[in-house]
């Protein structure tokens, strides 16, 4: 597709079990901008981000969201996928019994389409070629889905996914937890080499350190279930070194988690 | 062929049944004995499956099949089965007669037996009358016995002599077409001292079949024999299989056996080996895929009596729709085996909300000095699982057979055969997509 990816997202509201958990996140995403997610534990954020993708147990109750211009919630998560959505996860599922490499496979190919799936040839040199850049064994290729990972590993293997996926919207949950300082610098040149036009970035972390090698155009603050606050990368830097209290003093909140009312 | 409270079937069908096939005295003996006991005996008892309504006994007791010039008449989705180069063995039985046998001069001079039971008795009788249902299946174990000793038709008898070794696998295909038939191979595998074989035993119908299928599996390890064995069932929905299969293993044998219960229609599967000899391993292989209504009960069973005795007992089962399986481990060891070892692992998984399963892992442990250990699983699919795998593009279908051939991984990746393996594989992928 040639024009620039765009992910809108107009007051969503989101419930788990009965309980209202986003109460009306406004968000808009284009290709080539990174925009940065943080907020204290509980306020939404991996809400917002298994909603976009369709989690079955996340249940939009209202609000709008699109990706060029078609509706998202209308699509199973499978169609969100093939149109560009990318969701790395806080906590990937464990496969067993699927090797990584199969798995990858199938979902290029899911990706090209019936008829125009990548040769097998192909296919290898371009994940050894990625598994090198995250300095990734190769041993990687043909273990088990996720199976006996460590934290950091499953989430190596996520950025393996969406280095091999190249999709249009790219929403990273946590990526950084877990990683050590090595594992965190290769992610960030994973990342910083997709900066382009063609992919926009959705990142949620706790922490600058990932932000430092990774510099965001946008950070959002999310308390209570809604993006409370939108600056730009100095908002990060000062929310490191002071915390979310002068946040929270300035807009009057006092529990800044989801679940309490507004 | 209706039921007769007397006499389940006719002793003048089963007299004509043997002396068409000019099978010894004994033989025709042996059969009219267990017709009588057949009227006598019950059902097996089956944990958790109800058969006392399953047609066991409406059938016609024997049809008889003209001999195939060449295995090329047999229809594709037979024919596929087996692999019919000029070096292979192949064994071809449509309904009650053998129809293609094919075995190499060179075998034959190193006194490989590869040929149907009838002729094998008449040749080699002393050989069949010694293990022909005796030290592995009892005629008297239950009805079921008893009615295959009675009716039993076709079938195979494979003797590797002392220390021969043969590579290729010996292929046997037994076929059940046409309405109204009854199936009742009785297949006898016999390896002595150091012999070193593998078979693999296919067991197919028509799609439209509503044979009742009889079949019986006895083999006879001798010591230091190594034989892979392989049983692969694929009949259509309206039939009814019942397949027991007994296996002895001598002392530092080893045996690896694969059960692939792949059928459309009610089936009885029992795996029973004994480690008889010191030393020996087994292994245990099983896998099923159930559909439709389909009911199935499967028990992998290991009795341990020589000490050293190693098993391992892998099952899988797979329903969908509205399918039900009993999946039973059963690892027994005997007062004596010491230092014996068995261990079991069953898993169920079910893919709609219908479908049913049961894993019973048993042991059964009469010595102290020995290992066992079980596992065993009965889940849905996780929806965790298939959200990840769809989140990466996977369409609803693409990601369950992802997540179903992991499952079955455990069996099917260590199947000794790849032909056998993607015969497996594509079976499963038929009942997935139908
Ligand atoms: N199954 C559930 N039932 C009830 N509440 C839930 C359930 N799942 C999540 N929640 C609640 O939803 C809220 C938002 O959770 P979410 O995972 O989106 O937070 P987060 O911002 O990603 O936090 P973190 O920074 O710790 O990852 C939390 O208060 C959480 O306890
Ligand atoms: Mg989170």
């Amino acid at each position: 597709m040639s024009t620039v990816p765009k992910l809108t997202i107009k007051d969503l509201q989101v419930s788990i079990e009965e309980k209202e958990i986003l109460k009306g996140v406004n968000l808009e995403v284009k290709g080539g901008e990174i925009h940065a997610i943080m907020g204290p534990n509980g306020t939404g954020k991996s809400t917002l981000a298994q909603a976009l993708m369709g989690h079955p147990r996340y249940e939009v109750t209202s609000g709008d969201v699109s990706l060029d211009g078609e509706d998202v919630l209308e699509m199973e998560v499978d169609e969100r996928a093939r149109k560009g959505l990318f969701l790395a996860m806080q906590y990937p599922s464990e496969i067993s019994g699927v090797t990584n490499s199969d798995f990858l496979r199938s979902a290029v190919n899911a990706k090209r389409g019936e008829g125009n799936e990548v040769s097998i040839m192909k296919f290898i040199k371009q994940m050894d070629k990625k598994m090198d850049q995250l300095n990734m064994d190769e041993s990687f290729a043909n273990r088990y889905l996720n199976e006996g990972f460590s934290g950091g590993e499953k989430k190596r293997n996520e950025i393996l996914q969406l280095l091999m996926l190249e999709p249009r919207i790219a929403i990273l949950d946590e990526i950084d937890s877990g990683l050590d300082i090595d594992a965190l610098k290769v992610v960030a040149e994973g990342v910083n080499g997709m900066r382009n036009p063609n992919t926009g970035f959705l990142i949620i972390t706790h922490y600058q350190r990932l932000l430092n090698y990774v510099t965001p155009d946008f950070v959002h603050v999310t308390m209570q279930g809604r993006i409370v606050k939108s600056g730009g990368p100095e908002l990060a830097e000062r929310l490191e070194a002071e915390g979310y209290d002068w946040v929270k003093e300035e807009l009057g909140i006092e529990d800044e988690t989801a679940e309490q009312q507004a | 062929m209706s039921v007769n409270t007397e006499q389940l079937f006719d002793r003048q069908i089963v007299t004509q049944i043997s002396q068409s096939q000019e099978e010894p005295t004994w033989m025709l003996q042996k059969r009219l004995a267990a017709l009588d006991e057949a009227a006598k005996l019950s059902l097996p008892k089956l944990e958790k499956t109800r058969i006392d309504r399953w047609n066991f006994t409406s059938f016609d007791p024997y049809r008889g099949e003209e001999a195939l010039t060449t295995i090329d008449t047999l229809p594709e989705n037979v024919r596929q089965f087996v692999s019919a180069e000029k070096e292979d063995h192949v064994f071809v039985q449509k309904n009650s007669s053998p129809v293609y046998q094919q075995l190499s001069a060179d075998l034959k001079e190193k006194g490989v037996i590869f040929t149907d039971i009838a002729t094998a008795a008449r040749e080699h009788g002393d050989l069949v009358q010694k293990h022909f249902m005796t030290d592995g299946i009892n005629p008297n174990e239950h009805r079921l016995a008893a009615l295959h000793t009675a009716l039993f038709s076709g079938g195979l008898l494979l003797y590797v002599p002392k220390n021969v070794a043969v590579e290729l696998p010996f292929q046997a295909l037994f076929w059940a077409s046409g309405k109204g038939v009854g199936n009742f191979p009785h297949v006898l595998v016999v390896l002595e001292t150091g012999a070193n074989a593998s078979i693999i035993a296919n067991f197919v119908s028509d799609e439209d079949s509503d044979a009742v299928v009889n079949g019986a599996f006895e083999v006879f390890l001798g010591d230091n024999a190594r034989l892979s064995v392989a049983s692969l069932h694929t009949h259509g929905e309206e039939t009814t299989e019942v397949a027991y299969r007994r296996t002895v293993v001598g002392r530092d044998a080893h045996l690896d056996w694969t059960v692939g219960d792949l059928n459309g229609g009610r089936t009885i599967s029992d795996n029973t080996t004994h480690m008889q000899g010191s030393g020996s391993n087994g292994e245990i292989k099983a896998i099923t895929v159930g559909a439709g209504e389909q009911r199935s009960n499967i028990t992998s069973t290991f009795h341990h009596w020589g000490t050293h005795t190693e098993t391992n007992i892998v099952a899988r089962g797979v329903m969908l729709d509205a399918a039900q399986t009993i999946l039973n481990g059963v690892t027994k060891i005997e007062k004596g085996a010491t230092k014996a070892n068995g261990v079991q692992a069953e898993k169920v998984l079910m893919l709609s909300p219908e479908a049913r399963g049961d894993a019973n892992p048993i042991l059964l442990i009469d010595e102290n000095d020995v290992q066992a250990g079980h596992a065993a699983s009965v889940g849905k699919i996780d929806p965790i699982q298939m959200f990840y795998l769809m989140s990466r593009g996977l369409s609803r279908r693409q990601a369950e057979r992802l997540v179903i051939f992991g499952f079955v991984g455990p069996v099917l990746d260590t199947i000794p055969f790849d032909s056998l393996r993607e015969r497996i594989t594509d079976v499963i992928e038929g009942k997935l997509s139908s």
